[in-house]
Parts: C-alpha cells; structure tokens; sequence
C-alpha cells in the first residue's frame, strides 16, 4: 500500500520516534518541578522551543506550546477576540479556512462578534485588496491561512501582512501556516504576522503537538485556566517528549524545505498532467499552488467509491480533508471557490510527502487510470 | 517604505577634539557586534557618523537594536537615489506620500538640502525650491514653515548618491562602550543589579559581571537565569563575559558563627574581595553594586560604610539615589526585568536572617573574619575556581553545560 495523504498527516520521522521513546524512558520529569528531574525537563523544553523559534525566525519567548494546530488557531483567534473586544467585535477571514478557524469564527459569530467572509477566486485565493477594504474601525482580527489544506492554493499572506502594517497596524494578523511550513519559505515575523499556528504531525512530527506563536507584545485572553504554564496562556503540564520531537521535525523540515519543495514540485507537476488527460477527471489545483497538494474531482462519481477503488489498487488518497471527510457535506471550500455541489461533494486530494519516489507516483497514476477503467461503467448511476 | 541604510549620529563625545578617533572606532566595533545576528547589513564610517547599509534587513528591527548602541545620539532611517534631479525630486515625493497619513490642514514642512559634492550642477537653495515645489503640488495640505517645520525633509546631495530623510529617532547617548574603563559588576538574579551595569556601559565603561553561586543549595536554573541576565546585557554591549563564582563553602561557613545578624555584611565583604581580586586579574579599575540607599538592610549607610571597606577599588554605586520604581522602568526597557523576576532562589536570598544588622559595627566584623583563619584561602580558592563565559548579542537561550551527565543528548534535537 502506498500512502498519498500527507496533508492529513505523515510517517513520524524515525529519529524522532527514537528520540521521544529515548526522553520517554529516561526525561520524565514535570518541567515544573524545582528538582534535578523537573530540571533537565524544564532545559529539554527550553532548548525545544529554542528550536522550534529558530526554524521560523522568531524569538523564543515567541513560542506557545500548544497541543496542536487546533488548539493553537483557536487560542489565537478566540484569545485575541476575547482580549482586545474593547476595540471592536469584528473579525475577517475566508470561507475557504480550515474547520479549526472557521468553527472559532462561527462561536465568535453566535458570541455577537461580527464576521466577514472574504470571498476568494476561482482558483481559491483570497485578494490582498479585498482582505484590506474589509477592515472597518471595529476590526480586530484578521486569520488567513498560507496554504490550503485541501487544494494548495496560497494566500497572498506576506502581502496582506504588509498592508495590514501600513493601513491598520492595530488589527492583528493571524496566519494558520500548517499546511505552508516545510513546504514554503515560513518567515510569520517578516510577514508582519502577529500570530502562526503550526503543527507536528504535518511534518513527520507527533500527532498532539502544535505551537503559536505570538509576536512579543500581542496579548491573549487564556482558553485554559490552570498553572502559569507557558506564560499563562496554556497552563496544563507540557508534553516533553512530544515538543522535543516537533523541535526536531521542525528542523529536519526548515533544513530541507528548499530540496523538498523542488522534489515535490517535479511529482506533482507530473501527476497534474496525468489527471488533465483523464478526460472524467477536473482539476482543482494550479502550478502555482503548494508543491505537494493535487486536487480534483471525478463529477457524476462519489468521491468515497472512488478511494475505496484506489485503495484495493494499493494506493491511499483522501477525499476532502481529513478533518471533514467523514462528514457528507460538500467541501466548503470547494464551493467558495465557485464550483456546483457535485464538483465539491466529489474532491479528490493527493499530498505528497519527502519519502516519495517517481516509481511511487508511476505506481499512483497507473491505479488512477485503472481506477477510471472498472468505474466508468458506473458513471452517473451513483 | 523600504529604505536602504540608516544614519548614526554620536553624541556627547565628539566635544573630546583628541578623543574622537578613538571613541568611534569603540562605537564601530560595539556596532558591529549587534550587527553579527543580521548578516545582510554592512557598516560604513563617514566623518562624525556611521551609515548601516540595511542589505535588506528589516529596518525596524535593526533601529531596535542600533538604538541601544553607546554613545550613538540618533539615528535615521535613509532612502538612497542617485545623484540626479529627477531621481531626487521623484524619490522626495514618494517620500512624503508614505507619511501622507499624518498630514492635516496646516501641516508645515521645509526641505532642507545639502549639496555636499559640489559638482551638482544646482545649488542648495535652488534645490530647496526644485524639491519643494512638486511636493507642494501634490499635497495640498502642506505649507512651507522654514523656521519650525511639524515635517523636515532633509536632503543630503553626495557624490555616491543622494541621501533623502526626514525621521530623527532618539538613541540610547552616552559615551561610547569602554572608553571610560572596566568595571566588574556584582550580578545578582535580581532587579537591580543588571540595571546597575547598563548604566555604567552608558557612561563609557566595560562591564565583566561576577556572579556568586551556592550549588547544591541553589538550582541549575538560578544559574541560567544569570546567564540569561547577561545576555540580555550582551544585547546591549555586544559581548559580555560572566565570572560565575563558587560560594558555597563561605557561605556555609557564615551560617555556623552563630552570628546571624551579620552574615549579609559578612556575605557581601567576602563577595567584594573575590570581586576584587578577579577585577585585577582582569585589569578592572572600579566595582560596580546595584545598591540603592535605604532598600534592605545592607544597603543602609553604616552597611555600605562597613561592606565597602572590604576593598581598595573604587566601588560605584549608580542606583544609590534612585527609586524603585524608576529602576524597575528601567530595568523593563532594557529587557532584564522578566528575566529577573523568575523566582529562583540564589545565594542571596539563601540563609537570610531574621532580622540582619543596619547598622553593623565595623570593629567586631573585623574582629570575626579574623577569627576565621581560612577565609583568606577561601576567597583565594572561589577566584581559583571561578569559571568564565562569554555571551554574544542576538544569542538565544540554550542550556549552556551538562547536557552529557543528565543523561541528554544533542542529537535530540
């Protein structure tokens, strides 16, 4: 079985599967604690987060440590509502986001703050333009993510930080980079990004742990009340191994983000080419979206019988994301985007990761057209 | 805007005819160490100014950091274009329509030209004019005001190219870094302490801090935790070199003498002759405390009279007259105050005593440490074992030691 849904999650890395059992085993201290062991496990995370601070070029005490991307988007946004609302209660960001950030929006939305969605294009990017004529004088919040978890399209986020600086310095700005990290050059400080969530598990880290990170002088309003963990803003004891482990996927991913995205571009491209010429197939994702993320759409066949077939021809796709994919609703991104109910119920995502080979993606396009085949007598009855 | 450099100007010390040479080429050096973390900016010396070509860095973090530079008055950010009428009189313009915001009904400005390569074929004043004109077109807002301008443009025309700003960002002053000397400075983990050694580097002296430690009674934290502080200070300085001193077996020393009152004088007269003594080996002229009158008991005057005759050296005391409050301020503007705010005990706050003397009598002090007849050696042996590091402006925290005998490893991470 070969697996293409590295956007939903990866392999962890071998050494850091090594390196978390190796502090497992022998770090278990309480960072907390004043003794010998709450203090190897308090210098375990310092240099943690002394790396995870490097790989996007921010200052250490930048850095929360979260339980992952989730966590992370909806601490900085229903963090930042909460603590600034005497500015304003509006809030701006796109349909296209990730359920993450679109579901805070929402509970904002039901908690009386004011949303706007900012339409995005047909290829799903969002208009710096836009984004900035949507700031009113009650604007506190803008999220946007870099890269789109299921079709790959970008943000123009350095652009919109940039304006944002210059036409409203007061709105904070968060980016949701958990799709862009280790794909894209990730620079939240020079963006003029306030806020960056990320998470491990997209790049052969551990599922469970995330960071924000939160520009020096942004304040937030804790989700969790507790310990003074984390400068107060996420009490609850840090998981050690797990932090360390992202410490090192993040490093191993910033040292080779360069190699990896030209890798990746050579197998995407080429697997673009291959859905173009499947005549039943629509494509989604454009060349100058993330290296790794194809999207598309069998119309007229249910997306679900589609990776099913895939799957007993021995490779993994997923549908959707994996964070809704078990929903029936059709992709709202999908349908931001412009395209009918059947296009979005029928999204089709593969993503590449570091480990694949041209004889993978050979073997991928070879299931893609065998897949077409036993299905094309079942076209439009399903 | 992006600009392309920014303009240093010195302070104070340029009255010192004789001293000029020398006081900037301190203040190139200390630039130089801020800049190590930025590798795109390069430094250029001019008479009476240094320029920071950006390279792309980011001009704000940069004017952050250069703003702490010794001896440094101001500093502007600087847009360069070549030496041509036409490139002048467009990038002026652009110029004044980033600040467009600011601009209300009334608003005055003046250009203020500068033609220092005197093949230009316009003069000063025609220039005034040629620049100003186009501005004032554009922005109907603006008046001409050439006495006390709300906005001063100010161009400098050279042969390389012209340089065209208007921005005046006050910087830190003071006297450039070293040239009134060294001093040792005794670095507690408290507030006080590293305030008390960036208000000596800005007076023109080199800093090495001492710290006294009581391992195994204080944590391996208490100690980063200083490092941290002198970090914080090397973020100023440049570099800093800190002397972490063993304390322990004179402390505990102390504690048995069944004289409890006086075991902070005692204490602070111990730290003072090692501080002294590693100040010679250092060749450092004075020590510096992070005392401030009346604050606790050793900081009183019969204290400070009984403590500093505990050495020879020169013993500067920059907050003595200074409130709490306006030191913390202080402390929070150059960066220590989170760090020492961290709540692990240090040899300081160790065996503190009930009720410890504000008046200690200079004549039993005397008469109990020459009762102790291996102080001497004591103090001969901390220096022995002092161990020195030295810190770099721009660094992050790491774990500085041990990572091999608490059983972690490098390749972790």
């Amino acid at each position: 079985m070969k697996y293409f849904d590295y956007a939903a999650t990866t392999p962890p890395h071998p050494d850091v599967i090594r390196t978390m059992a190796e502090i497992m085993e022998t770090q278990f201290g309480n960072p907390s604690s004043i003794h010998g062991y709450g203090e190897r496990a308090d210098q375990l995370l310092r240099r943690a987060r002394s790396g995870c601070a490097t790989a996007i070029g921010v200052k250490p005490e930048e850095i929360v440590f979260t339980s992952g991307a989730t966590e992370s988007n909806n601490l900085a946004i229903k963090g930042a509502a909460l603590r600034y609302q005497s500015r304003g209660r509006h809030i701006i960001t796109t349909a296209t986001e990730h359920a993450s950030v679109y579901e805070s929006f929402m509970q904002l939305q039901q908690w009386g703050w004011e949303v706007t969605l900012v339409p995005v294009n047909s290829d799903g990017e969002v208009n710096d333009q836009q984004v900035v004529d949507a700031i009113r004088p009650d604007t506190v919040l803008v999220s946007l993510m870099h890269v789109n978890n299921e079709t790959g399209a970008i943000h123009p986020i350095a652009e919109i930080g940039k304006q944002l600086k210059k036409k409203a310095p007061r709105v904070l700005f968060h980016v949701d980079g958990v799709q862009g990290f280790g794909k894209m050059e990730a620079r939240p400080a020079a963006w003029g990004a306030d806020l960056y969530s990320l998470s491990a598990h997209k790049i052969r880290g551990p599922k469970g742990a995330g960071l924000l990170y939160v520009r020096s002088g942004v304040e937030l309003t804790p989700l969790l009340s507790g310990g003074s963990q984390e400068q107060g803003l996420r009490a609850g004891t840090e998981n050690v191994a797990l932090l360390v482990g992202m410490a090192k996927a993040m490093r191993m991913a910033a040292e080779d983000q360069v190699d990896f995205a030209r890798r990746t571009t050579v197998l995407r491209d080429r697997l673009m080419e291959t859905i173009r010429a499947i005549p039943e197939f629509e494509l989604n994702s454009r060349t100058e979206g993330a290296p790794h993320i194809v999207h598309f759409s069998y119309p007229g066949m249910k997306a679900e019988v589609a990776l099913h077939t895939l799957e007993q021809l021995g490779v993994t796709i997923s549908t959707q994301s994996a964070c809704s994919s078990r929903s029936a609703e059709p992709s709202r991104a999908l349908l931001a985007m412009g395209r009918d109910a059947a296009c979005a119920g029928g999204g089709l995502r593969i993503s590449l990761g570091d480990e694949h080979t041209e004889e993978d993606v050979a073997l991928l396009e070879q299931a893609l057209h065998q897949m077409v085949a036993q299905l094309r007598p079942l076209e439009r009855r399903m | 805007m992006k600009y392309d450099m920014l303009l240093l100007r010195f302070g104070e010390f340029m009255l010192k005819g004789k001293n000029r040479a020398r006081f900037e080429k301190t203040i190139i050096t200390q630039v130089k160490a801020l800049l190590k973390p930025y590798p795109g900016a390069s430094l250029r010396k001019e008479y009476g100014r240094v320029y920071v070509d950006l390279g792309g860095e980011s001009h704000t973090e940069l004017i952050k950091v250069l703003k702490r530079v010794f001896g440094v008055m101001s500093i502007s950010p600087v847009k360069v274009t070549p030496s041509e009428l036409d490139e002048i009189v467009k990038t002026a313009v652009a110029f004044m329509d980033e600040r467009e915001d600011e601009f209300k009904e009334g608003t005055t400005f003046k250009v203020n030209v500068r033609r220092v390569w005197k093949e230009f074929p316009n003069s000063s004043h025609e220039m005034n004019h040629l620049v100003g004109s186009p501005i004032l077109r554009k922005f109907q807002q603006l008046s001409v005001d050439v006495r006390e301008p709300d906005i001063e443009l100010r161009v400098e025309i050279r042969d390389q190219g012209t340089y065209i700003f208007n921005e005046t960002i006050p910087a830190v002053g003071g006297f450039p870094l070293g040239t009134n000397g060294k001093a040792m400075v005794l670095l507690s983990g408290g507030i006080d302490s590293p305030v008390a050694a960036w208000s000596s580097m800005r007076r023109g002296l080199e800093v090495e801090c001492v710290h006294f430690y009581s391992y195994p009674f204080t944590s391996q934290r208490a100690k980063e935790k200083v490092i941290d502080l002198a970090r914080a200070l090397a973020d100023h300085a440049g570099t800093i070199k800190l002397h972490l001193v063993p304390f322990t077996e004179i402390q505990t020393a102390f504690t048995q003498l069944g004289q409890d009152n006086l075991i902070i004088t005692l204490m602070r007269r111990s730290m003072l002759r090692i501080a002294s003594k590693l100040a010679e080996r250092e060749r450092a002229l004075a020590l510096i405390t992070g005392d401030s009158l009346g604050q606790v008991a050793s900081q009183t005057l019969p204290s400070m009279n009984v403590i500093g005759r505990a050495t020879d050296l020169p013993l500067l005391r920059p907050l003595v007259m200074m409130d709490k409050q306006e030191i913390i301020t202080l402390s929070k503007q150059i960066g220590t105050y989170d760090i020492s705010i961290l709540p692990y005990e240090d040899c300081c706050t160790l065996f503190v005593p009930k009720s410890p003397s504000t008046n200690p009598n200079l004549r039993i002090v005397d008469k109990i440490e020459s009762t102790m007849s291996h102080l001497s050696e004591w103090v001969d042996q901390a220096v022995e074992q002092t161990e020195t590091i030295t810190l770099h402006a721009g660094e992050t925290s790491v774990v500085t030691n041990q990572t091999e005998d608490n059983g972690m490893k490098d390749d972790w991470f």
